[in-house]
């Protein structure tokens, strides 16, 4: 049975619009909300953070551990955890590169949207498996409202 | 809990520290968010908690048991990079936390595009899988006939190289800037291992100075462009190969479109402007560098590549002022010197190509052919970097010249000439004919003296840093002419003299190098 992730539909137009915003360069992000340890997992709130790549900005992205620490403590103040991130893949498709899995975490959700052409398509869900060999795609559940 | 085992080091260094595992982590950890481990360094510590969770292992370290990029260690409130890495000390009560950095991007190429469960790829520690994936897929692309598999047997024997490795070679293209000390024998090293396209950016025209340490130029080549005689020689090696010519200096206004071919960027060039422009080309490009250089008996060596490390600028934000280090034509090198520097430069972009070892990547090398020593510093990256770092300031490229401050220190040197009085050496040899009573004084230094001197003319010897020591056995009545290798080191003396009250004084213009040339060509020129 495919886990699931539940997403707002708000949450997904949101970071559809930060990745046709920033085509052709990658945008990233934090997701933020709830882990039901395994029962199912809750984005409840993205946060856009700015690519801290300089160069190749176009098909690679970088959070660094000073923006994380930073995100985590917003987070944790509302009683929510960082789960995941979001990038976008310009002019490819939502999958997750052999880069994206040699630099994955275990356990965060990964959501990547696709950006053809500028713009931006439905966002797909993923999560590293834990011999870190691949990926495990996630259902992504939308609600129009959260 | 606390390991009992961890706390018994005899030297009595071990800390109790407490690690805090990330979220993503902590399933791997018996879901525990805080682990005790007893150690002496950050290092120690992680050691400690995979030896405690093995199950962590792989996800903090690679398959060489190295630290992976995107794992971030801070003990308290301090990011471990900045206090000495996994050396980092610890003391008791001391927290760390692993804090992860996220990237990804998209995939090089199509080929590469992974499918969820697709295995990592042959494992190399030195290749960045855009530029592994791209030069594999142009090195699928490309064959090697019979003649080429006996030419290269010696490599394709290890299964490091192999014919993949070949291919690789064939398919790569590798920019050397700079046909001199360090170019020839990487040029010449590069062709024989079979590199596909060697270019070669060099405006200059072979001289016999050359001939010391230049082993890509012969006798024969003096007089000829260096591009010319390099490309005849790099053929006559391996007709097989592309040598293709850049004949002009290398510029902010054509670097870009230069450097952009290639696959590898090899910095063999000898002054400060064009390094800093090879440098910053390479980081808007994202284009490793492997640089070189080299002074006198010492020599250096990394791989710059701000994709996965630090920059030259990282190294040395800004260059020194100018005329603080001379260049070989001022202070010499050892003709053996920039062989052993320009084959490491050879051997690194191999291994950049075909993948394999530790590139010089974040390491700096100092070679110190005296003492035969080989030396090794860490480099990180600097977050304030100019060019490559969070907040670059250098967003396209500058003028050089101006950066190195060039121009200036030339119209400097110009200005400290011009105003002290000359001599030209036609006029002096006419003073000197009509026995004119002058006092010629060589400031040089000894060894210089024994090259040629003008002893023959009653010349004297004084190094210029001996001058002050010596001016008592001169005296402000008699008319002095002062010289050097081409005057600049005369001016100085000269000034020291005025300053002292000596009024009655010359400098000879051009040195003693015009002397052999408008005066006695028997004089020989270095």
């Amino acid at each position: 049975m495919t886990e699931s992730v539940r997403m707002g539909r708000p949450d997904l137009e949101a970071i559809r619009h930060h990745a046709s915003r920033g085509y052709p360069e990658e945008v990233c992000g934090v997701l933020v909300g709830r882990d039901e340890d395994g029962r199912g997992r809750a984005i409840t709130r993205v946060v856009p953070i700015d690519n801290s790549r300089v160069d190749e900005r176009a098909r690679r992205y970088i959070i660094p551990p000073e923006s994380l620490r930073q995100a985590e403590r917003s987070a944790a103040a509302a009683g929510l955890d960082v789960i995941g991130f979001y990038h976008s893949h310009p002019d490819h498709p939502a999958e997750p590169s052999v880069y994206d899995r040699e630099h994955a975490w275990p356990w965060y959700t990964y959501v990547i949207v696709p950006v053809m052409a500028g713009d931006s398509g439905e966002p797909r869900a993923w999560r590293l498996l834990g011999d870190r060999a691949g990926f495990q795609e996630l259902r992504i559940e939308s609600a129009d409202s959260e | 809990m606390i390991d009992s085992r961890d706390n018994e080091n005899a030297n009595g260094a071990t800390m109790n520290v407490t690690i805090r595992i990330p979220a993503a982590l902590k399933q791997y950890a018996d879901n525990d968010r805080e682990v005790t481990v007893g150690a002496a360094t950050v290092g120690e510590a992680l050691d400690r908690l995979v030896d405690r969770h093995p199950s962590l292992g792989p996800h903090l370290f690679d398959e060489k048991g190295r630290l992976r990029n995107f794992v971030n260690t801070w003990v308290n409130e301090d990011d471990s990079r900045e206090l000495g890495g996994p050396a980092a000390p610890l003391h008791d009560g001391d927290t760390i936390t692993i804090v992860p950095s996220i990237a990804g991007g998209l995939p090089a190429d199509p080929e590469e595009r992974s499918s969820p469960r697709r295995g990592a790829p042959g494992g190399s520690s030195t290749a960045d899988p855009s530029f592994a994936a791209q030069l594999g897929r142009r090195a699928a692309a490309v064959d090697l006939d019979a003649s080429e598999i006996r030419r290269y047997s010696r490599h394709l024997i290890m299964p490091e190289v192999g014919m993949d490795g070949q291919r690789r070679l064939k398919a790569a293209k590798v920019l050397c800037v700079g046909a001199g000390g360090l170019g020839s024998p990487l040029g010449l090293y590069l062709a024989a291992a079979g590199v596909g396209t060697i270019g070669i950016v060099d405006f200059d025209v072979v001289d016999e100075t050359n001939l010391q340490r230049q082993v890509m130029h012969g006798t024969k080549d003096v007089g000829r462009p260096k591009i010319e005689s390099a490309r005849d020689r790099l053929l006559d090696i391996n007709p097989t190969i592309d040598v293709v010519g850049h004949e002009t200096p290398l510029t902010s206004a054509n670097a870009l479109e230069i450097l952009e071919p290639y696959d590898v960027v090899i910095d063999g060039t000898d002054n400060f402007p064009t390094r800093y422009l090879v440098n910053d080309a390479c980081v808007l490009l994202g284009k490793p560098n492997v640089y070189g250089s080299i002074f006198r008996f010492e020599g250096q060596l990394s791989v710059f590549w701000a994709r996965q490390g630090p920059c030259y600028r990282c190294l040395f934000r800004e260059p020194p002022p100018p005329g603080l280090v001379p260049s070989c034509a001022e202070g010499g090198v050892l003709g053996v010197l920039p062989g052993i520097v320009g084959t490491l430069q050879a051997l690194e972009a191999i291994k950049l190509i075909i993948g394999k070892g530790d590139a010089m990547i974040g390491r700096l090398l100092l070679f110190d052919a005296l003492s035969m020593k080989f030396r090794e510093l860490k480099l990180r990256r600097n977050p304030d970097c100019p060019v490559c770092g969070a907040n670059p300031t250098i967003r396209g490229l500058i003028d050089y010249e101006e950066f190195c401050g060039v121009p200036q220190a030339h119209a400097a040197e110009l200005a400290e000439q011009s105003s002290v009085p000359e001599i030209t050496a036609t006029n002096l040899k006419h003073r000197l004919d009509r026995r004119d009573p002058l006092v010629l004084i060589d400031v040089r230094e000894t060894h210089e003296w024994d090259i040629c001197n003008l002893g023959s003319k009653g010349a004297r010897l004084i190094p210029l840093g001996e001058v002050p020591a010596h001016m008592n056995e001169l005296s402000s009545a008699d008319e002095i002419v002062l010289y050097c290798r081409s005057g600049a080191r005369s001016a100085k003396a000269l000034r020291q003299l005025q300053d002292a009250g000596f009024r009655r004084l010359l400098n000879l213009k051009g040195g003693i190098l015009a002397w052999s040339e408008e005066v006695d060509p028997s004089i020989p020129r270095y």
